[in-house]
């Protein structure tokens, strides 16, 4: 807690933005289940013909990207005094 | 792979849970350095966005109970256990929105003993204080024995070495700050779980020939055992749900599941479990406060069919479970003494996920109990040191020596989990011991919160009496009941499974009731002064209701939001 009296002061949370923490977390799986399913063992009589490594990683990848963009465009703004900002 | 473990975790999914736990602690190391504004804005009191606390809302229950519980009892019973969350948790949520959570927000409480302390006084304070502390040691052992057969299932240790690794790691996460971040966490491992068990869910249906296959699965295994499986028509169906409530009668079934779980069990369970109202209590308003089980509860609708929906799956694609509900006692499972049906979604793990997919899914799983294990002892050494022995047993010492006290219940809440967790052991499918214990506890809890919140009239005396005789009548029926209590119970009344435990809640909810209101009769109550902001006639209308929230749209106002949260369950009750 800064003591600043002055207007309040407000600053985007950049990479501590929880959307950036679960969408770089989501990524970083995304990248690993991807490479998985495509130089891993694919065990497709586990998962009925389907290369789910691959398929989940993907998914992975673009949910985490959508976090950190929804993070990039509305970035999340940290009052000093909370006021209602548009996140909701 | 001949190992004789249930899951055979390679090199890759070690990784994925590494990297899961290295991002946890080091989110609670931050926090606890206090390095960064954005921790506090995450972290500090009354400061977030609803949808945050929506999710931590939803996530500090999506822990051990959900995912084991539920997915155990739909390998057991089928589609009936829906009614857990469409008659159960989400009406319940629905009714913490929008009626109580004015209180707890605008009375400033931090925990149930310090609302009981301040409607009743000393005697429902300590009678609450003490029964809050016991059933966290109780529920803590449920997380600690879930914990410790994962780990089981990985590594193939006995149960015992594993109980006590999975109680040392529990004890380092909550000293390395890991609870600091909780609610940053949570949100964190909710995701973290949809997306391990999303692709479970998914990969199993596929396996079973999608829900066609599924049904027939279900229904031929019900005509080969017509003795041990309940009829397949009634598995499919959530009304009335006879499988789930052992009533033979479907009328009886379906009050019992409206009145019992529905009303008492779980508007008792999500309106008095702090660990969860904790959650709405650092939103940034009365508005956020109130919208947070709203928001929670629109996800909260959509999660049975990641847990319910595997538990199903498991018990037609997985040899061990069909076994299992076909009456025979398959060797192995995650205890080492026979298969349960807690081992369902292992099972299922294990016959559908390529390595990679696997650690995903155990990251998730270990994230969920060991969150929720240090979330029980966390609760029980604050009410231990502050509540209990800072008002009962030493008085006046320094903060320092508070915080000993709650470092030493800290360790011992750990050993205590490690006995209690083999107590949950004995049980088959741990949903029926859990819900055994929020009869006895949460069912008088309710009783006596929703009387002393709208009935002015209500006694100090009635509080302690009436929480009092209500969990021992809870205590009593479950004792006579055929199973309730496991092997103590003495079977004088005909009833077992959930049904009973449904049962229980219902006569601790009622004797509560009568005896408060009979207490209060003759005893003398509190001047009305007192009662501001804790009892809903004293309570001027302007400390309830956010002033800003009519200038909202529609769509982030409160009561529009539960309506169509109620109109959608309604129609999930209907399709099903």
């Amino acid at each position: 807690m800064s003591d600043s009296t002055t207007a309040p002061k407000r600053h985007a949370a950049g990479l501590l933005d929880i959307r950036n923490i679960i969408g770089g977390l989501l990524f970083v799986y995304g990248v690993i289940l991807t490479l998985m399913g495509i130089f891993g063992d694919k065990e497709l009589e586990k998962t009925g013909d389907v290369n789910a490594n691959l398929w989940a990683g993907l998914a992975l990848l673009v949910a985490g990207a959508g976090f950190m963009l929804w993070a990039r465009l509305r970035p999340l703004q940290v009052p000093e005094h909370h006021e209602d900002d548009g996140e909701a | 792979m001949a190992s004789d473990t249930i899951i055979s975790a390679a090199p890759v999914d070690y990784l994925i849970v590494l990297l899961y736990f290295a991002v946890v602690l080091g989110i609670g190391a931050l926090a606890r350095r206090q390095v960064s504004d954005s921790i506090d804005f995450f972290l500090s009191g009354r400061s977030l966005p609803a949808w945050v606390t929506g999710l931590a809302f939803i996530s500090a229950n999506l822990g051990a109970v959900e995912i084991m519980g539920m997915s155990a009892s739909g390998a057991q019973f089928g589609l009936p256990t829906v009614h857990y969350f469409w008659v159960g948790a989400i009406p319940a949520m629905l009714f913490l929105g929008v009626v109580m959570m004015p209180f707890y927000y605008g009375s400033k409480v931090r925990s149930v003993p310090e609302f009981m302390r301040r409607r009743f006084g000393t005697g429902a304070h300590l009678v609450n204080a003490i029964s809050f502390a016991v059933a966290q040691l109780l529920i803590a052992g449920i997380n600690l024995f879930l914990l410790g057969t994962i780990i089981r299932a990985m590594l193939g240790w006995n149960l015992y070495v594993a109980l006590i690794v999975a109680a040392v790691i529990v004890l380092s996460y909550i000293t390395l700050g890991g609870l600091s971040a909780a609610i940053y966490n949570e949100v964190l491992q909710f995701f973290v779980i949809v997306a391990s068990l999303l692709p479970l869910t998914l990969l199993g249906l596929h396996r079973v020939g999608g829900w066609d296959g599924l049904t027939d699965g279900i229904t031929k295994a019900a005509e080969a055992n017509p003795d041990t499986i309940p009829p397949a028509d009634q598995q499919l169906n959530s009304w009335p749900g006879l499988p789930l409530t052992g009533f033979d009668s479907e009328l009886w079934s379906v009050v019992g599941i409206v009145f019992g779980l529905g009303f008492v069990l779980s508007f008792g369970y999500w309106t008095t479990n702090f660990v969860e109202v904790q959650r709405a209590l650092a939103s940034d308003s009365i508005s956020s406060a109130r919208k947070t089980p709203i928001i929670g509860s629109f996800p909260k609708m959509f999660i049975p069919f990641i847990t319910i929906l595997p538990g199903m799956i498991a018990a037609v694609l997985v040899t061990q479970i069909s076994d299992l509900k076909a009456g025979e006692t398959p060797p192995g499972g995650a205890s080492g003494e026979g298969v349960s049906y807690n081992d369902s979604l292992l099972y299922l793990m294990r016959e559908v996920l390529p390595n990679g997919l696997l650690g995903l899914a155990i990251a998730g799983l270990l994230a969920a109990f060991m969150a929720g294990m240090a979330a029980n002892i966390s609760a029980f050494n604050t009410v231990l040191s502050y509540d209990l022995w800072q008002q009962y047993v030493v008085k006046d010492r320094s903060d320092g020596y508070y915080l000993t006290v709650g470092r030493v219940a800290t360790v011992a809440a750990t050993a205590i989990a490690i006995f209690t967790a083999t107590l949950a052991s004995n049980f088959s499918n741990i949903m029926d011991y859990l819900q055994v214990l929020f009869g006895f506890f949460n069912a008088p809890l309710f009783a006596t919160f929703i009387l002393g919140m709208f009935w002015k009239r209500m006694t100090p005396t009635a509080g302690w009496v009436g929480l009092v005789a209500g969990t021992v009548s809870a205590v009593a029926i479950a004792f006579l009941s055929e199973d309730a209590f496991g092997s103590w119970s003495t079977g004088v009344i005909p009833l077992g499974g959930q049904g009973a435990a449904f049962v229980a809640a219902g006569v601790a909810f009622a004797v509560d009731i009568v005896l408060s209101i009979v207490v209060s009769l003759v005893t003398k109550p509190k001047a009305d002064s007192e009662l501001r902001g804790l009892v809903y006639s004293e309570t001027p209308r302007a400390d309830l209701v956010d002033p800003k929230e009519a200038s909202y749209p529609w769509y982030r106002r409160t009561l529009p939001l539960a309506g169509i949260s109620l109109v959608l369950v309604v129609i999930l009750n209907i399709i099903f």
